[in-house]
């Protein structure tokens, strides 16, 4: 899939100016509040017609504004999962989930329903009315809903903000599922950096209406300049891996990964799964020598590849690892004091605690996350 | 005399009335919903005029509704005249046109209680509903029309009953004439003017309680109904 945009629209003082192109996966739309994430999709989905702009997804034209197309929203077969769920109160849950495929094309009815059902775990909810159910329980239906209509494209606005922790918790495997199981390249708005690093495979970086950065998840967080706009106190890098094998006497899981060894309190995935590890910049130390007799279990040789703005008194500092990038936060007195330069090799050190399974993701996130097959506790 | 049944007369005064109050809601119904609609949703020049001129027979004397109705729909009147040359409608001093004025008066009350339903429609459903597939019609249908079924049952209670009651515009417009515009409240008029009536009057006022006890009675079950459906939390 190819999604390619180019849209200009003005909301008051605010000029919204996108230029994009994108591929499958998810894509994640991140940004501060107020940078025009929904603005984009709302005029993806048809809501909003833009004052001038081009939308088109493998070709096909939903919005040309110089030759005056503009494909009314029912015709566009772009899913939308809203903030608030929008569920319709006077239909039962299974009436809900199949409400968009009696207007599907007849031909094109890919997903069925006890597919989806099994997605998402509300097959115990099928009778019911939304009004009783909790908020994570809504949002499954509303994926659902928008699945079942055969979307060729399905647009979230962050689905998980009117959500507590827990209920997150308890979404997010079923996005990660919906990502790897399910053809339909998805948009995502959030200004989570947690849930983008954890859920993105390109990265699309908003600030102010315009586009700052497209690209793929890890290259897109490992970039200092960036930092300002994707929120320094949660930025770090995303480090790909996988389980090679877990040490039962003390109960910890060994990742490879191509930047080194990683060590952390036992996960429940199986040998040879492939993970998706966020290492925070604030949890990494660096040292100009192998450090001896250190708790620190996770020590890994690299060379400082790139060093953020220094006039603040604090510095990131990219460290390439064999060609996987970490990123550190020091104070400026510690890279001045230990003279790092690009180019200086240094050891990077995290605490193996400091990677929780909140920092790990992967298609096998269930057999850690709350079980999706327990429904809200 | 006898207290409790009903002479034929007074039984043809009753169904009469029934029968207006029940074709005025019905025929009423579909042009309510469409003009509550646009009152709600419509951004057209207008809007305040059709506005007040729903509003019109709610403030009006009902005689001068009545009268207003004789001069546009009598057999001379402009639209009389017209229905009267072309499909062979009278309305003025037949039962018909008691139901176009109890209808008049009914309608402000039923747009209004329609109206405000429209308006408590969450229209970000409507905008889910259309990025499902449905056209404008269909999200109407399925989605808009079963939110506001309890706006519409209050409604055609309000206008039923108005209908019911009507007095004025009726016997201006279309008279008091037995056994085809003598309503209800016609009829107990009628007594109350001849000497010896009040017996009639009295039967007749105990018809029109039970009537208006029922119609409450039915609209607050099919309110129940409704908003055991919609699940209201």
């Amino acid at each position: 899939m190819t999604l390619a945009i180019n849209i200009r629209h003005r909301l008051g003082s605010f000029l919204l100016d996108a230029q994009f192109e994108t591929g499958s996966g998810l894509i994640a739309l991140f940004g501060r509040s107020g940078s025009g994430k929904t603005s984009v999709i709302n005029i993806i989905a048809g809501l909003v017609p833009p004052e001038r702009g081009r939308i088109t997804i493998d070709g096909t034209v939903l919005l040309d504004t110089e030759r005056g197309v503009f494909v009314q929203r029912h015709r566009r077969r772009i899913g939308y999962v809203f903030q608030e769920g929008r569920l319709f109160p006077h239909l039962t849950v299974r009436q809900n989930l199949l409400y968009g495929r009696w207007f599907a094309p007849r031909a094109k009815r890919g997903d069925d329903l006890e597919r989806v059902v099994d997605l998402l775990g509300v097959g115990t909810l099928l009778e019911r009315r939304p009004g009783r159910l909790s908020g994570g329980e809504k949002q499954r239906v509303a994926i659902g809903r928008a699945l079942l209509a055969d979307p060729r494209l399905l647009l979230m606005d962050e689905p998980l903000a009117s959500l507590d922790e827990a209920r997150k918790a308890e979404i997010l495997p079923y996005v990660e599922r919906l990502r790897d199981q399910s053809k339909v390249p998805i948009v995502y708005v959030s200004h989570s950096i947690a849930e983008v690093a954890r859920l993105a495979t390109t990265v699309v970086l908003l600030s102010e209406g315009k586009v700052a950065a497209v690209g793929p998840t890890s290259e897109v967080m490992q970039r200092l300049d960036l930092f300002p706009l994707t929120g320094r106190a949660e930025a770090g890098a995303v480090i790909e891996a996988t389980v090679e094998r877990h040490d039962e006497t003390f109960g910890l899981t060994e990742l490879a990964s191509r930047a080194g060894r990683w060590r952390l309190p036992r996960i429940d995935a199986p040998v040879g799964a492939r993970l998706r590890l966020r290492v925070r910049a604030r949890d990494v130390m660096l040292a100009k020598s192998a450090p001896a007799d250190l708790s620190a279990l996770n020590v890994l040789p690299g060379i400082v590849a790139d060093i953020g703005p220094h006039d603040g008194p604090i510095v990131e500092i990219r460290v390439d690892c064999s060609g996987e990038a970490l990123i550190a936060r020091l104070t400026r007195y510690s890279v001045e004091r230990l003279g790092l330069a690009s180019g200086t090799p240094v050891f990077a050190l995290v605490k193996s605690v400091a990677l929780d399974r909140r920092s790990l993701s992967g298609p096998l996130q269930t057999a850690f996350g709350p079980n999706p097959e327990a429904g809200d506790a | 005399m006898d207290w409790m049944t009903l002479s034929p007369e007074e039984w043809t005064a009753v169904q009469l009335s029934l029968r207006v109050a029940i074709v005025a809601t019905l025929v009423s119904l579909p042009f309510g919903i469409a003009i509550a609609m646009m009152l709600a949703r419509g951004r057209f020049w207008g809007h305040s005029v059709l506005n007040g001129l729903v509003l019109m027979p709610l403030i009006l004397p009902p005689v001068v509704t009545g009268y207003i109705l004789l001069i546009l729909f009598g057999r001379r009147g402009p639209i009389g005249a017209f229905l009267a040359d072309h499909f062979g409608i009278v309305l003025s001093f037949r039962w018909t046109g008691a139901a176009l004025a109890c209808g008049v008066m009914g309608f402000p009350l039923m747009v209004r209680a329609i109206r405000l339903s429209v308006e408590a429609v969450d229209t970000r459903l409507e905008e889910a509903a259309g990025t499902l597939g449905a056209n404008r019609t269909w999200v109407f249908l399925t989605v808009t029309l079963p939110l506001i079924v309890p706006g519409i049952i209050a409604g055609m209670i309000l206008c039923f009953a108005k209908a019911m009651g009507e007095f004025g515009a009726t016997i201006t417009f279309v008279s008091n004439i037995p056994g085809e515009t003598q309503t209800l409240p016609s009829a107990i008029y009628t007594f109350t003017q001849v000497p010896g009536g009040d017996v009639g009057a009295f039967r007749l006022t105990l018809v029109s309680i039970a009537i208006a006890m029922l119609a409450l009675l039915a609209s607050e079950l099919m309110a129940r109904f409704a908003n055991r459906r919609l699940d209201i939390e």
